[in-house]
């Protein structure tokens, strides 16, 4: 694959030459033209597409808009109106003197289940920020469009998901477009150092890993009288699965990543517990608020994680990895050997805003007609990571990463829309039905 | 808000006078929470004149410290300690607070990961990572539960409460090596912050004034130092949502930073990793060393000026950090 970029940033230098010189025999050189036909524009404007305006989406489409690069925001998608107005609304103010960048009239604004597909039509670039459920089949409409792609973690919520992002990403490999996955930690000065002293043997061989992302509670939106089931579920995506997956999959995927990315490698087998303790009312839809999961490599190698929404237990969200001639602590930047000697610093002064890098690096590669980031794979392979894991501890078996992915386990809806019923619905008295490890079966 | 309304405010929050009217005696006391058996103490400062800043030899000095200059503060109790996290969390958590939310209060909105960082939470360790407008937004909220005025320290205040009489760089002297009697800090935090009124209080009964979490103050920080400020009751006003005064250093600084005349500017680097737009309001993401202790002026302020104070104070720059 190394090889395969080269020859491909080789052949972007040839073209660039060969373009550059033939016009400087006519015109001056207008070096914007280097790169015509990259991105669909006849001037030198990469134009952007937001599909998912919450938060996350705000903050990355304006991060999109805050690079060196000349870029503007041209539509923007979300189920809803409301989200869709007060995240046009937040990025103007947030980008200050670069509100100019936005520029997206009313006709490019599309609500609803379907309006992804118009939005990414009119984009270069799209940034795929809603629940994660929804992520392959905007990551697939993205691909077939031709469109370079940011999309955040994880890149789907079950088996069937994964297979057709691995697809997907095939074929954004093929198409040589550039695919950026907010696992952020990738993009993080700090991890690419520690990443690189690992990799020259500062720890030796990797003994076992250690991971952790455990925190207090999250946000919860009430339900109103006019929800349909479906908007209920979608404004409170961050409780059911086929929207998100369960937190070890939304959140803590970002540690689990780095544990394959250090390790080089993807577990084979999971097995773990977990439940619901301490957050059991039924605003929590079915997810659980803990899971401890040991995650086995080919090798033998244990990755031992952990997670939970607890809300007053002492938080931890970190990385550990431990090798035979010492051991690397991720949160403090450091490395040191079994007696405890610091091996290695980094400076954390020239740590870097790593959710600006993504864009800074993405934005600059297709600026420059170059095919440097393909990141859907690991993306991928992150999410299955996790979502073994999540498997494991519903069901209290050990999970078999090939049996998982070829499962066709599938979680979403057979129709998406606010009159259709969801995968799951709450009994008689609003409650969801939640896993019961040692009974839930996932594969007969 | 005009210079003139600034002033305005002053008199009337910053009062010197004790009055009489169904007043409290100026002695300690303790605040408890309505509906909680949670309380906090609170130790009568009386007011006087100093010298804000330090001299131009001070060792360690940064310019905004100076001219130094003489200024009279009236009144006050301080809380003996850095609020805690088993305080604000009744604000901030709605499942422990028992009595019901004062009309149009809103509550902290859930960080975007728990910003103690393993570092502790209930049981006595100090509330951090909250902005300037968390901060006062407590304050608000106390009014509302209580009935009592309580508000940030000016920058003057914390300074005077800080010295308790003193005119050396630290309360207790010069010498950087008694410190650790008084603060945690670079040389014995093992990068953490503690449970508060663990260590020596200064000559005034006040815990942890330096180190620890750095404690945020009323005023909006003026590069130009504090040759401007008023002599008597001094309070840079906002005009902006940053950059405000922090005093006392953390945890993570070393010695000079914990200076009693030391000042620090926030900054918006203190909320980087928040992906989010809009940021919070309500914490800063990479901001684990700040927190804050309470103010209660002896004079209190009518009501009319308590919500005007609430209104160009707080509400005007809602999230100033």
């Amino acid at each position: 694959m190394e090889s395969e970029q080269q020859k491909f940033h080789d052949k972007g230098r040839r073209d660039f030459v060969k373009q550059t010189s033939m016009l400087a025999g006519g015109l001056l050189a207008m070096p914007i033209l280097s790169k015509a036909n990259y991105f669909s524009g006849s001037s030198d404007v990469i134009k952007v597409a937001l599909i998912g305006c919450g938060g996350r989406g705000t903050g990355a489409a304006t991060q999109a808009l805050s690079t060196k690069e000349n870029v503007q925001l041209v539509a923007m998608a979300d189920a809803f109106p409301d989200r869709l107005k007060e995240s046009y609304d937040n990025i103007k103010e947030a980008l200050g003197d670069k509100a100019s960048r936005v520029n997206v009239p009313e006709k490019n604004k599309f609500t609803g289940f379907d309006a992804y597909k118009q939005a990414i039509a009119l984009a270069d670039v799209v940034i795929l920020t809603t629940p994660p459920g929804f992520r392959p089949i905007h990551f697939e409409e993205a691909i077939r469009q031709n469109k370079h792609v940011f999309m955040e973690k994880p890149v789907a919520t079950d088996p069937a998901g994964i297979k057709r992002v691995l697809d997907a990403a095939a074929l954004a490999k093929s198409k040589k477009l550039n695919v950026v996955v907010g696992l952020q930690r990738r993009y993080q000065n700090s991890y690419r150092e520690l990443y690189k002293r690992a990799q020259d043997g500062m720890i030796g061989d990797i003994l076992s890993m250690q991971v952790w992302w455990n925190q207090g509670a999250l946000w919860v939106k009430p339900r109103k009288p006019e929800y349909t089931e479906m908007e209920y579920q979608m404004r409170n995506w961050y409780y059911f699965n086929w929207l998100c997956g369960d937190h070890i999959v939304e959140q803590h995927i970002h540690n689990i990543d780095v544990g394959n990315w250090f390790k080089n490698a993807t577990p084979v087998t999971a097995g773990g517990m977990g439940g619901r303790a301490v957050r059991t009312g039924k605003e929590f839809g079915e997810i659980f608020d803990h899971h401890f999961v040991e995650y086995r490599y080919a090798d033998g190698i244990v990755m031992n994680s952990q997670c939970r929404h607890w809300k007053d237990a002492p938080s931890k969200v970190d990385e550990e990895i431990v090798g035979t001639k010492g051991r690397i602590y991720c949160d403090k930047a450091q490395i040191v050997d079994h007696k405890g000697k610091v091996l290695y610093q980094f400076d954390k002064t020239k740590e870097n805003n790593p959710y600006q890098t993504e864009h800074d690096e993405l934005f600059a590669a297709i600026a420059k007609g170059q095919y440097k980031f393909a990141d859907a794979q690991r993306g991928a392979e992150a999410t299955l990571s996790a979502i073994i894991g999540r498997l494991a501890t519903y069901s209290g078996q050990i999970i078999n990463w090939d049996t998982a992915l070829n499962s066709g386990l599938n979680l979403q809806p057979q129709r998406y829309a606010f009159d259709a019923p969801p995968p799951i619905v709450p009994d008689a008295s609003g409650n969801y039905a939640y896993a019961k490890p040692g009974t839930t079966k996932y594969f007969s | 808000m005009t210079r003139y309304y600034v002033t305005f405010l002053l008199g009337g929050l910053l009062g010197q006078v004790m009055t009489t009217q169904a007043q409290q005696t100026f002695t300690p006391y303790e605040q408890q929470l309505p509906g909680t058996t949670v309380s906090f103490k609170m130790v009568p400062i009386k007011g006087g004149t100093f010298t804000l800043g330090s001299p131009d030899n001070e060792k360690g000095r940064n310019k905004d410290e100076g001219p130094a200059k003489k200024v009279t503060v009236g009144d006050f109790w301080m809380g003996a300690t850095e609020v805690t996290f088993d305080e604000y969390d009744v604000y901030a958590d709605a499942e422990k607070d028992k009595t019901p939310t004062p009309d149009g209060m809103t509550r902290p909105s859930p960080p975007y990961i728990d910003l103690t960082l393993g570092m502790g939470k209930g049981g006595g360790y100090p509330a951090n990572s909250m902005s300037q407008y968390g901060a006062l937004m407590y304050c608000k909220w106390l009014y509302a539960k209580t009935g009592v005025f309580y508000r940030l320290p000016t920058a003057a205040e914390w300074e005077y409460a800080c010295r308790a009489g003193s005119s050396t760089p630290y309360p207790y002297g010069a010498d950087e090596s008694q410190l650790k009697k008084y603060a945690w800090y670079q040389a014995n935090s093992e990068d953490k912050y503690h449970k508060v009124g663990q260590l020596q209080p200064n000559a005034w009964g006040l815990y942890d004034m330096l180190g620890n979490v750095a404690e945020w103050t009323l005023d909006q920080y003026d590069e130009n130092g504090v040759a401007a400020v008023a002599a008597t009751d001094p309070w840079t006003a906002p005009t902006s949502k940053m950059p405000r005064v922090i005093k006392g250093g953390n945890y993570k600084d070393a010695a000079p930073a914990l200076r009693s005349a030391a000042r620090l500017k926030s900054d918006p680097i203190w909320n980087r990793r928040d992906p989010q737009i809009p940021k919070s309001s309500w914490w800063n993401a990479d901001a684990p060393f700040i927190g804050f202790r309470i103010v209660r002026p002896a004079k209190q302020p009518t009501p009319e000026e308590a919500q005007k104070f609430f209104e160009e104070v707080v509400d005007k720059y809602k999230g100033a950090r």
